[in-house]
């Protein structure tokens, strides 16, 4: 290693009167500057944020009260998705919620595929009900798969009392609690 | 047989070079490293497809806690929009706040609401040290009737007037659907149609449509 010359400037060899600057070595060790530079380099590898939080856009639309400018849409062409407690997804097709199926998280992408091979693409509507009881993360990860799903038109749609009486029955008879 | 005599190399090597290239690295990390400001609010955010990185400038932020709370903040870069904000809301509702308390929320870069109306004097007249680890109610959303973020945003909206607000929410992922109902109400209200949703980035799960319409078109995760 390289070491810094610290010993004693040794025998005057020109004779006594003349006098001769020490000569010190300018090689320093640089082996704990380099420990320390590497030691701060692991530091800030790792609490530098690598990923940076991403955004959803989510756009809403206006409410209108006259019926006569609310978007019309074939009941044939809607698969309504209900969010219920501990992630358990409620669906039907149409307009009939008594038809009522469970389903969760990991098995709705196949119900929405199926449901838009079987539709008229310009008329197909998903329709998100959440509930009271269904997580924001439920509903995120919904409006996520919607996107995965590259489900033109959804809209997200406050739930009816009919809807959530008809899940809390379903949730009752499966013993949800 | 004769010994080979092996020349005795020095083992020191020329440490300088190494050393340049740690600091070089070591001053590039510490110019890259952006540190979180102290968060307050511990927020774990779902996840999502999208790849659009959030918006830094000109945001208003709704934070849903885990229990469903809800608060409301403003970057602090925009200080003359927190200004008129806590102004607007001041004469709005009668709050007769004083100046220093109204300074409170503008001059604090990491300052955030997260009372009702009726304890606002009473938040804002404490020192912010005094604050931490405080329990907050939150701003109350989940009644229809008297969902005070509908002010909150008619302020925000009035004092960004004429330029751009990003709105973002960011939820947690166990609070519960009303809350964030509760959110889209307010925002609806004062016809502010569209806002972010902050997320965790994730990769397209192989074989859906998504994934599908990626590689024929070469992007990568969600365009929007």
């Amino acid at each position: 290693m390289a070491e810094m010359d610290t010993s004693g400037g040794g025998k005057h060899k020109k004779g006594p009167g003349v006098k001769k600057g020490k000569k010190l070595s300018t090689r320093v060790d640089l082996t704990p500057m380099v420990d320390l530079g590497f030691l701060l380099i692991t530091f800030f590898i790792f609490t530098t944020t690598m990923s940076q939080p991403t955004a959803m856009r989510l756009f809403l639309p206006k409410d209108v009260d006259k019926p006569e400018e609310q978007n019309k849409v074939k009941s044939s062409a809607v698969l309504t998705i209900l969010l219920g407690k501990n992630d358990v997804i409620y669906y039907y097709e149409g307009d009939d919620p008594t038809k009522v199926q469970t389903s969760n998280y990991k098995a709705i992408r196949d119900i929405v595929i199926d449901k838009k091979k079987r539709t008229d693409p310009k008329d197909f509507v998903v329709v998100l009900k959440p509930t009271q009881d269904a997580s924001y993360k439920n509903t995120v990860n919904i409006l996520d798969e919607m996107t995965i799903d590259a489900v033109k038109r959804y809209a997200m749609v406050d739930i009816s009392p009919v809807e959530y009486s008809i899940i809390q029955a379903t949730e009752k008879a499966n013993g949800v609690k | 047989m004769p010994k080979v005599k092996l020349p005795r190399k020095s083992t020191a090597i020329d440490m300088t070079a190494m050393c340049d290239v740690a600091f070089l690295l070591l001053s590039f990390f510490i110019l890259a490293a952006k540190f979180k400001p102290p968060d307050n609010l511990a927020v774990q955010t779902p996840s999502s497809v999208s790849t659009k990185i959030a918006p830094e400038k000109d945001v208003v932020m709704i934070t849903i806690d885990k229990e469903g709370k809800v608060y409301f903040s403003v970057s602090d870069a925009n200080k003359s929009q927190k200004v008129e904000i806590i102004d607007a809301v001041n004469t709005a509702k009668n709050l007769g706040l004083s100046a220093e308390e109204k300074a409170r929320f503008s001059n604090n870069p990491t300052s955030y609401i997260g009372t009702p109306f009726s304890q606002l004097k009473s938040y804002l007249s404490k020192d912010p040290d005094q604050l931490k680890g405080v329990a907050l109610g939150g701003i109350p959303v989940r009644d229809t009737l008297n969902n005070e973020l509908i002010d909150w945003m008619r302020a925000a909206a009035g004092a960004f007037q004429g330029g751009r607000m990003n709105i973002i929410v960011k939820g947690d992922d166990a609070s519960k659907y009303p809350s964030f109902q509760g959110v889209i109400n307010a925002f609806k209200k004062n016809d502010l149609m569209k806002f972010q949703i902050v997320t965790n980035p994730v990769a397209v799960p192989k074989g859906t449509e998504l994934f599908k319409i990626n590689e024929a078109t070469g992007t990568k995760g969600a365009t929007d």
